[in-house]
């Protein structure tokens, strides 16, 4: 295929309809996750870049010969492999024997959340996501350090970011009354984590997605207005700051790092308030990083618009 | 019951495609769709071997006594959002070699660097000459 638009279209598809997958193999979480991140911030996020680079793909292929015997080989070898494995949902595969059954059981007990993915997530294996949300701190500053960000060059030029949205008054008016809702169940999705599916990462993706929503209808300029960019650039180093500090406290207090039974006088209470503080903390860092980048994007974008728009403009008047 | 193992098969067939991609084409935009594609595959597999049959999803109630495996659903559920955010990261890759070689076609790039090794090789010589 050679339009880029549709490929892009094609996989938020398909982002789509793996997030229905996951909801019929029992993953609740995970499907949540697939279907804010997949089919809408990595859409919007290619569909901004193609808007930049050109929507058409050149049309020579190299060398695809080579390249279908290297696949369908590993293909094979693959396939050879899987044939040791376990069959397909069956109850006494390996995986199921080790770590797995201890959550089950125990975690009623030991954490006191219904929702076994979240007391793993934020609690057993808490350093892990520390170290996730770290990645994610990283990934925001190496986009950062690509695209230079400065806000102040297109504070003048209101007319071209105004002019830009005055049409589709419908699609204006409904995002307008469903942005409130949005953010609302942003809200309720981070602190029902506990006890549905939900937690800080998809919350983060989904205020994320509302703030993108209200920067396409009404421009960057508007956007930014309403969120200050540094403040946001702090909100991104604050997250990672407040799962720090839980861990130091309950080092301080006499615990391991990250346990938060030492948190309160009762461990499952301390427990709650860990896991709380923690998911904020994964919550603002997430919403603070998508928006960060979305805003980088968008801010790349209209330079590059107005840098055509001076050429075109030189090229005018020199004749 | 070798079908069983339908699963694993289906991964590696996503699997492959994206790999395919990846190789086969020039365009940088269509490689990073290519390892998403290979990146979900990575997520198909691991919450397919969480799954147990007529288990329900991992949030405690009275009336459930089977639970799928929460374990491969906590380290997924991290791994998408730190792949959206590499992605990104990719992308803007993306953006500033465009700007920078005016294209995103992998041979092109390749030729315009090829010319102006040449181009600075043959000014080197002009120079000693």
């Amino acid at each position: 295929m050679k339009d880029l638009f549709a490929v892009v279209m094609l996989s938020g598809i398909y982002s789509l309809l793996s997030a229905s997958f996951f909801v019929a193999l029992d993953a609740v979480d995970v499907a949540f996750t697939e279907a804010a991140v997949g089919a809408g911030i990595s859409t919007l996020l290619m569909l901004i870049v193609i808007s930049m680079t050109g929507r058409s793909e050149n049309t020579t292929r190299h060398k695809p010969l080579p390249a279908l015997i290297v696949v369908s080989i590993t293909g094979a070898l693959l396939i050879f492999g899987t044939l040791d494995m376990p069959y397909f949902g069956i109850t006494d595969a390996p995986i199921h024997q080790h770590v797995a059954p201890r959550y089950i059981e125990e975690s009623m007990q030991e954490i006191g959340i219904p929702n076994i993915v979240t007391s793993v997530l934020a609690s057993y294996r808490a350093f892990d996501t520390l170290g996730e949300l770290v990645v994610i701190f990283t990934a925001c500053t190496g986009v950062l350090a690509l695209l230079s960000f400065n806000s102040k060059t297109n504070r003048n030029d209101k007319s071209l970011s105004v002019s830009m949205h005055k049409q589709h008054l419908v699609i204006r008016i409904v995002a307008k009354i469903l942005i409130p809702f949005i953010l609302l169940f942003a809200l309720y999705v981070q602190f029902h984590g506990d006890f549905g599916p939900g937690g800080g990462f998809q919350a983060g993706v989904i205020f994320a997605a509302a703030i993108i929503l209200y920067t396409m209808l009404f421009g960057l300029s508007a956007a930014q207005k309403a969120l200050n960019p540094s403040l946001i650039l702090l909100i991104t180093a604050l997250g990672v700051l407040l799962f720090t500090c839980v861990g130091l406290t309950s080092l301080l207090l006499g615990g391991n790092f990250l346990n938060y039974n030492v948190l309160a006088d009762l461990p499952v209470i301390g427990q709650h308030l860990g896991i709380l503080i923690i998911e904020l903390g994964v919550g603002c860092t997430v919403a603070a990083v998508m928006i960060l980048i979305f805003f980088n994007f968008a801010n790349q974008r209209e330079q590059l618009k107005q840098k055509h728009k001076q050429v075109k403009d030189s090229q005018e008047l020199s004749p | 019951m070798i079908i069983g193992l339908f699963n694993y098969w289906i991964v590696v067939i996503l699997m492959m495609s994206g790999l395919y991609i990846v190789i086969a084409h020039g365009n940088l935009i269509k490689k990073l769709v290519g390892l998403t594609i290979f990146q979900t595959s990575v997520f198909i597999f691991y919450i397919s071997i969480a799954n147990i049959e007529g288990a329900d999803a991992p949030i405690l109630a009275d009336s459930i006594n089977q639970y799928s495996n929460p374990l491969p659903h906590v380290l997924i559920l991290t791994a998408i959002v730190v792949g959206i955010a590499t992605t990104a990261l990719g992308l803007a890759l993306v953006v500033r070699i465009k700007t920078a070689y005016g294209t995103i076609e992998e041979e092109t790039i390749q030729q315009l660097d090829n010319q102006s090794s040449q181009s600075k090789q043959n000014n080197d010589a002009k120079e000693q000459a």
